[in-house]
């Protein structure tokens, strides 16, 4: 069985269950609790967000422990527009979000405030210019994801972050889910105010996550209760999750500075060996991050590839769920501007660093097989 | 020195058993359950499942469970979203002065937006008086919240009087059972309950994980947008080996809880003799013929709070003051001011311990020696 749906969710790393067991069951305590239970708690949880914030090149003041990527998304931008609305009820975002960006937004419009969602070319990517025009004395966020999700398509958030510090009162938040672990992103270089990671992309535990948020800036709640998180995420902390997730972080840094080119080595093994195909068209841009591969197999149903190659061992997914008219119609691919046919007929390959290039090889094979037996 | 950890109305030690439970989960069903092949539908199964379990524990149906990342979300969700879905109907909610913050918080929240909230007082046996309930109700109520049972005090407010009085209002009923759902029986439907918050990590389950009980034909508002998951009521790919820990954690509930209250009384019983035959002085806050055995909170007069605390945790006694959620701080307890007063001794001068997985026998009666022996120490 070859799993090739990382984008969807990793396998959790040994060492990280390990963690998460260890912890589990030596540190109980509430982290918020006087006694040596509480404070032997306490401190790990400190310990864990010391190397969180090592890890990613910011302050430990600077981490907020979440549930995962869906809650960091819909803070950082219910927590912004809730915070900072009487400066002005504008916020930038694209067109190729995460559904928990996109509808966090379509939430946030029936509040009054409203959105801009940025084109994308058909290499699936924003351009500066688009974002610089966008902006008004009424905007106070710009949200753009690192790597999309179903195109792997990297956005220029180094460039988009020197145009958003020229705007002192307006915040900029990258969902960086995807591109963690395969695609460097420097959160000050970058000038970025709050970024949205989660554990089970990175070979960590599902319900964890991190959303970075700088120095003094300030977000309203999602959640009110015990004050826990700076105020800013109440409920008792997930101690033994967090530690796994720093633990997932830091495998995952190592992975990718000891696998350098591998993912981009397997990627292009795989592209030219699809594009060999007469149906297939690649969808993926050829500078996108280097762990998804999107294609297109014309004029084939995607479920029904997807079950025949399951049903020889290989787990690839479709598009993402998210909204659409079409049920097999990807959105993200009509935002690029592919036709119809193009865009309902979507296959997406995610890689990991233990995937080898034997079964890049033996992939291949195996779709062919079976585009040559399944009926259009 | 061994320490005892008496303090499990703040958090649980997880169950051996559900660890083993989660890590073949997460080992072998990583998948995530809104794939479609294999590893997906899998790890849907595995959901289904647990969901039917939790379910079934409270009289509920699968339909009726929204998995949340704990106690805080859940009764956020509860308060916020079913005062912003029933806006039509009125901007009015009942709740109680002795809530957990993450009811209180989310109340004072709701009156910045707009809504009114009235807080019912309790009286000095620590419960709401079911009178004052009814006159607080208008034509504008949407939602009543009342705790099950209160973490400090371990009081039981009357759920099933208040489902009665709420059946012919429109208003939903939401209690939040955080502490109740491991040690007494709920059945949502003879309760009259249409909201129920729960925790997984106060019943021996792991932390981040809880549900909200959402009644067929309850409106509530989400308070995340994003995928599919949990009827779009809380997105985000699911937790899916910690859901599978928490069943388990229900089904160790499901099977052992009367022998686990009676072992609580046993402890509190014995914890409370050893007091009395060492001639310490105190008084129990609430009423204990409304009360859960597994949390008891005393007042020792003579004495200030955290001075008790630090000493206690010198001699390795975990005990609190009361809520762990107020982080870190030891304020004078709301709960009993709203019981007592504010300017009564009680508010700082007791301590909530409270019973469960990690305690034996031997560690009740060494524990109460030693907190006798302190409290005669740093009386003044």
């Amino acid at each position: 069985m070859i799993y090739l749906d990382n984008s969807a969710t990793t396998k959790p790393f040994t060492e990280v269950i390990e963690s998460f067991q260890k912890v589990s069951e030596r540190f109980y305590g509430n982290p918020s609790s006087v006694h040596q239970f509480g404070t032997d708690a306490e401190a790990l949880l400190r310990k864990a967000r010391e190397q969180a914030a090592t890890l990613l090149d910011v302050s430990p003041e600077e981490i907020i422990f979440t549930s995962g990527g869906t809650e960091g998304n819909n803070m950082a931008i219910k927590g912004i527009a809730f915070a900072h609305q009487n400066r002005g009820k504008h916020i930038i975002t694209t067109q190729i979000e995460h559904p928990s960006v996109l509808d966090a937004c379509k939430a946030l419009e029936t509040l009054g405030f409203k959105i801009t969602y940025l084109p994308v070319n058909n290499m699936g990517c924003v351009t500066v210019e688009d974002v610089e025009n966008a902006i008004t004395d009424e905007t106070i966020l710009i949200s753009i994801m690192h790597v999309n999700n179903e195109l792997g398509s990297v956005q220029p958030i180094e460039e988009i972050g020197d145009i958003a510090a020229k705007y002192p009162k307006l915040f900029f938040h990258v969902d960086h889910v995807q591109g963690l672990g395969k695609v460097d992103l420097d959160f000050k270089k970058s000038k970025i105010d709050l970024c949205t990671v989660s554990g089970h992309k990175i070979h960590g535990l599902k319900g964890t996550g991190l959303l970075y948020v700088k120095r003094a800036t300030t977000l309203f709640p999602l959640f009110h209760g015990g004050g826990q998180e700076r105020g800013f995420r109440s409920g008792t902390e997930n101690l033994a999750g967090a530690v796994s997730f720093v633990k997932a972080l830091r495998l995952i840094k190592e992975a990718q500075i000891s696998n350098k080119m591998k993912l981009k080595t397997l990627n292009d093994k795989l592209r030219n060996c699809l594009e060999a195909g007469e149906e297939v068209v690649i969808n993926s841009p050829v500078n996108g991050a280097p762990h998804i591969l999107n294609f297109s197999a014309l004029g084939y149903k995607p479920e029904v590839l997807i079950h025949a190659l399951e049903e020889k061992g290989f787990y690839i997914s479709t598009k993402s769920a998210c909204s659409s008219k079409d049920a097999d119609e990807s959105a993200i691919l009509t935002a690029c501007g592919f036709g119809f046919d193009r865009s309902s007929s979507a296959l997406r390959i995610s890689l990991t660093y233990e995937n080898s290039i034997d079964e890049m090889i033996t992939f291949c094979e195996a779709f062919h097989d079976v585009i040559n037996s399944v009926l259009k | 020195m061994k320490s005892i950890y008496l303090d499990h109305a703040a958090t649980t030690p997880i169950h051996p058993e559900v660890i083993n439970d989660m890590v073949p989960v997460l080992e072998e069903t990583f998948g995530n359950p809104s794939s479609i092949h294999q590893y997906g539908r899998k790890a849907r199964q595995i959901l289904d499942v647990a969901r039917d379990v939790i379910a079934k524990s409270i009289g509920a149906n699968e339909k009726e469970i929204i998995f949340t990342s704990g106690g805080t979300e859940a009764d956020n969700l509860a308060l916020i979203g079913s005062a912003y879905a029933n806006m039509d109907k009125g901007k009015h909610i009942v709740t109680t002065m002795i809530e957990h913050h993450a009811i209180l918080h989310a109340a004072e929240f709701l009156e910045k937006q707009g809504f009114t909230i009235t807080y019912l007082p309790v009286n000095e046996n620590g419960r709401i008086n079911l009178d004052e309930l009814s006159s607080a109700l208008t034509d504008e109520t949407t939602t009543v919240s009342v705790m099950h049972v209160n973490n400090e005090t371990g009081m039981v407010q009357p759920i099933k009087e208040i489902g009665e009085l709420l059946r012919e209002h429109q208003a939903y009923f939401h209690t939040d059972a955080v502490q109740a759902y491991g040690v007494l029986p709920i059945d949502v439907n003879k309760l009259g309950i249409d909201l129920l918050t729960a925790s997984s990590h106060k019943i021996n389950g792991p932390k981040g994980l809880g549900f909200l009980y959402v009644k067929d034909g309850v409106r509530i508002d989400a308070l995340q947008y994003g995928g599919e998951q949990e009827r779009k009521r809380r997105p985000g790919t699911e937790n899916v080996a910690g859901i599978k820990g928490f069943q388990r954690a229900v089904e160790l509930l499901n099977n052992t809880r009367e022998e686990k209250v009676q072992t609580h009384q046993m402890f509190l019983d014995l914890f409370l003799k050893i007091l009395e035959t060492e001639g310490i002085s105190f008084s129990i806050n609430g009423d204990r013929d409304h009360a859960v055995s597994s949390i008891i909170n005393i007042s020792f007069p003579g004495t200030n709070v955290e001075s008790l605390l630090t000493n206690f945790d010198l001699a390795g006694i975990a005990a609190s003051s009361g809520s762990a959620c107020t982080a870190g701080s030891v304020e004078p307890s709301h709960v009993l001011s709203a019981m007592y007063g504010d300017s009564n001794e009680r508010t700082t001068n007791s301590i909530r311990f409270s019973f469960g997985l990690a305690n034996n026998r031997e560690d009740i009666e060494e524990a109460a020696m030693r907190v006798a022996s302190i409290v005669q120490r740093v009386k003044r």
